[in-house]
């Protein structure tokens, strides 16, 4: 496993008072929470690269449909046959790639290395614990995940390929498409529930009951606030989706009809069903899941963000009271938002009264965050470091994400815009260069706490500026073919819907806008080359980037950076107290700008 | 309005509300987008580490920012109560009765549109979604009359101009989306349920029909879709060459 070169250093430097556990217990069925949250972050990485290698054999059907793919076509239809034939992606494949796609970078990426990775690494560092409350449940939230994982993946290679039916997998869609991928689909998905699960009552235990001595809820870092109530979503958001995936594998193998309307006549004749279901509810399910797991996404983001900001501006976070609250407001606020994803399902004025208003409600504490965190720079001593680059971009991404999302929120926009290329460019702003970017600062800036080595600056500045760039090549043209109608999910980059196919057809999209593909697949190979130095600078700066002068190279206040490099086994040499807020630097009358958390009060 | 969008033609009357409601609310996300990043860029440089060695521990010390956010909200709230709101309401509960509209009942298959007339009757006849088979997409009772003169096309739909279009949307396999770009009109083909919807076109032309919702491999190439709107004389002949010969 990869995760042996990081996590060799604990049980190298420190366990001196025990004996040291063997390779398994140390690296793979580990109940240390910084092994495990490694174990989460290498993985998630990995289905990271593999969900953007998806997206980029997309981008090149879309933008050259009926082309065979470059350098990867032959090898492509060696795996998978003649779903890829002459190394062409047939609709087929294209369908599996979406579903798979959304899949994987939401389950199995995103949420793992947000929540999984630096929850489970960061959390007990932060509140001052030795452990998770729970460590043997968190080693197998990890292994849940990571079959689930292979679940997913294995699905690309059984007949009829992965599942078809985009990452919402409604039905009667999902129900219909000739494959068991779909069968694959909902098993793997019931695993990363249970692993989600696991991990989110880790979570919320720990931070009740684990926190050091004086460490009040008031004085938590807003990471862990953000954690905590990221948990608190996953916690009660997901049951609803995992019933729903019973229930559609029922549907799927045992011949329920939850989901299955009577009168249904795929390919003809009418289906062998027993009818009386409706489509509707799964849409319901999924949603009442789906977007708070929007802010699952986001809110772990934004606590890494905040970390950032306040240690490399060197003074409190502004508005600290509001943040806590703007999160809690969005975490509450986030169960009463669903239904805007159904807008067009018909739905008649009071409910979509109703999913309006909240939607513009929960816009308002998002707002609130992003201007704290604006407002927290002015008067700060602004450090320009990698991770801060990172931190700062976020800002004005994330700014472009939620505005997006405005337009989207109101129901007559949304007759407009609805499943057009705007809604892909409105959320990938959202977790693309505003999550990934969270995540990429948080790697760079956590990096030293886990290895004792800086990652190399300058190729982390090359990583950020040609991330930044190509991200907004990518996404930005997704805006304008939005606007003139151009829909998503359309295996040809909707060369059909050309107006050079039908001559006079109003509504036809103009070859601009389909021409745009080629930009944006360039856009996304730009990406993908940004993301070289990056890796290489990973794995490079283990063991030969710069070393860190001390336990605390950033000067930072919370408790994870008064351990020592790397945190061993239970964490930190003697049990902390805290005596003060999270972000006490650039106090008055003080001679270095930061107090660490558990520094106790001067004498007087 | 809409212009500085590039939003595609309208054509149709509650096209230019939507259109409308699109661009004011992206005036205010583009004003609100320009102001923060002035402010983003100016505090970077001002409070850079060289330029301001030491933080200040207060930062802001106005209240700013909670005005800006008052407005912001009360901008919102004024667009969703005095335009979504009445434009969503107009859309999907104030419709012209059938009478005085042009009535078809629409059902998506993959990877095509159906529709259904009245015929010169103008009743329907009588239907079970029991008897839906490879041909009779709509499950029409064959034992009813009234269903002798309806008309079944396959993706190309004529209405007249200047009248009220009500469509039942429908689909027989799985989830589709009716959506018809120029005329501001959308509603998903949901299998079991049957939503009406409406628009009234106000040109003549062809006008393009596009499935939005995922419905399988062949959902891009389900492009054939047409809204043909012409002259009410047009119609009539149109309708009169469908109908079956006395």
């Amino acid at each position: 496993m990869q995760a042996t070169s990081h996590a060799a250093h604990p049980a190298a430097r420190q366990d001196t008072h025990h004996e040291a556990p063997g390779f398994w217990r140390s690296y793979v069925f580990s109940i240390d929470h910084k092994v495990i949250g490694i174990q989460y972050g290498l993985t998630a990485l990995c289905f990271l690269l593999f969900g953007f290698f998806l997206m980029l054999m997309m981008r090149w059907q879309i933008a050259h449909p009926g082309e065979a793919i470059p350098l990867l076509g032959s090898f492509l239809q060696g795996l998978l046959g003649d779903v890829a034939a002459n190394g062409i992606i047939s609709p087929e494949l294209y369908n599996s790639f979406g579903a798979m796609h959304g899949t994987i970078m939401v389950f199995l990426a995103i949420v793992p290395l947000a929540v999984g990775a630096y929850g489970n690494y960061l959390v007990p560092l932060q509140i001052g614990a030795n452990d998770m409350a729970f460590p043997k449940l968190n080693m197998m939230s990890y292994q849940i995940y990571f079959l689930g994982g292979i679940i997913m993946f294995v699905s690309f290679f059984i007949p009829g390929g992965a599942a078809q039916s985009g990452w919402t997998s409604y039905p009667p869609l999902s129900m219909s498409v000739p494959t068991d991928g779909q069968t694959f689909w909902l098993i793997g998905m019931v695993f990363l529930i249970t692993s989600s699960l696991l991990g989110s009552v880790n979570i919320i235990t720990t931070v009740i009951q684990l926190r050091a001595p004086g460490l009040t809820w008031m004085r938590l870092p807003f990471f862990v606030w953000a954690q905590f109530t990221a948990s608190f979503l996953l916690l009660l958001a997901f049951p609803p989706l995992e019933a729903a995936g019973v229930m559609q594998l029922m549907d799927k193998v045992a011949g329920t009809s939850f989901f299955l309307p009577t009168g249904l006549a795929v390919g003809g004749n009418l289906a062998n069903i027993s009818g009386g279901g409706s489509p509707l509810l799964w849409q319901h399910l999924f949603w009442f899941l789906a977007h708070p797991e929007v802010y699952v996404l986001i809110l772990p983001a934004m606590g890494i963000i905040s970390e950032i900001i306040a240690n490399n501006t060197r003074k409190p976070l502004w508005g600290y009271k509001s943040l806590v609250y703007g999160a809690l407001g969005i975490g509450f606020v986030s169960f009463l938002v669903w239904a805007h994803h159904m807008y067009l399902t018909g739905m008649g004025t009071h409910i979509a009264t109703f999913f309006q208003t909240t939607t513009m409600i929960i816009s308002i504490p998002s707002v609130i965050i992003l201007t704290c965190l604006l407002m927290s720079l002015w008067g700060g001593s602004i450090r320009f470091n990698t991770p801060m680059l990172f931190a700062l971009a976020f800002l004005p991404m994330f700014g472009i994400g939620g505005l997006t999302g405005l337009p989207l929120g109101f129901s007559v926009a949304d007759i407009h815009l609805h499943d057009t290329y705007y809604v892909i460019g409105h959320f990938h702003y959202v977790v693309a260069p505003g999550t990934i970017f969270a995540l990429f600062a948080g790697i760079y800036f956590w990096f030293p706490k886990l290895t004792g080595r800086y990652m190399n600056e300058y190729w982390g500045k090359i990583h950020f500026w040609t991330s930044l760039i190509f991200m907004n090549f990518v996404f930005m043209p997704m805006f304008v073919q939005g606007f003139s109608g151009m829909l998503r999910r359309m295996s040809d980059g909707a060369v059909q819907y050309s107006d050079l196919k039908v001559e006079g057809v109003t509504g036809a999209l103009s070859s601009t806008v389909i021409g745009l593909n080629n930009f944006i697949l360039w856009g996304a190979v730009g990406l993908g080359l940004a993301q070289i130095p990056f890796i290489i600078n990973l794995f490079w700066s283990i063991s030969h980037g710069e070393e860190a002068e001390s336990d605390n190279p950033w000067n930072a206040t919370t408790l994870d950076w008064q351990t020592p490099t790397p945190p061993p086994h239970g964490n930190f040499v003697t049990p902390p107290s805290v005596y003060r807020g999270p972000y006490e630097y650039s106090v008055p009358g003080t001679g270095r700008d930061f107090i660490p958390q558990d520094e106790p009060p001067a004498a007087r | 309005m809409g212009q500085f969008l590039n939003l595609p033609p309208i054509a149709s009357d509650q096209g230019p509300g939507v259109n409308g409601l699109v661009s004011y609310i992206h005036w205010l996300m583009i004003s609100l987008f320009i102001g923060w990043l002035i402010y983003f860029i100016y505090t970077l440089y001002r409070f850079r580490a060289s330029r301001q060695p030491k933080a200040d521990y207060q930062g802001v010390r106005n209240h700013a920012s909670s005005y800006l956010e008052v407005v912001v909200a009360g901008i919102e709230a004024c667009l969703l109560l005095f335009v979504a709101l009445p434009l969503w309401a107009r859309a999907v509960e104030k419709f012209p009765t059938e009478k005085e509209s042009t009535v078809l009942q629409v059902m998506g298959q993959q990877f095509a549109w159906n529709a259904r007339y009245s015929g010169l009757d103008g009743v329907f006849g009588k239907q079970d979604m029991n008897r839906v088979k490879a041909d009779n997409t709509f499950g029409v009772d064959p034992a009813d009359p009234a269903g002798n003169d309806d008309i079944q096309v396959l993706n190309e739909m004529h209405v007249p101009v200047n009248k009220p279009v009500i469509a039942y949307i429908s689909s027989r396999d799985v989830i589709h989306s009716f959506k018809v770009l120029a005329m501001r009109a959308a509603q998903d083909a949901i299998p079991g349920m049957r939503i009406p919807m409406w628009f009234k076109p106000n040109r003549i032309g062809k006008f393009q029909v596009f499935c939005a919702q995922l419905c399988g491999s062949g959902h891009a190439s389900m492009a054939q879709g047409l809204i043909v709107v012409e002259s009410q004389e047009d119609y009539d002949k149109w309708i009169a060459s469908k109908s079956p010969k006395k």
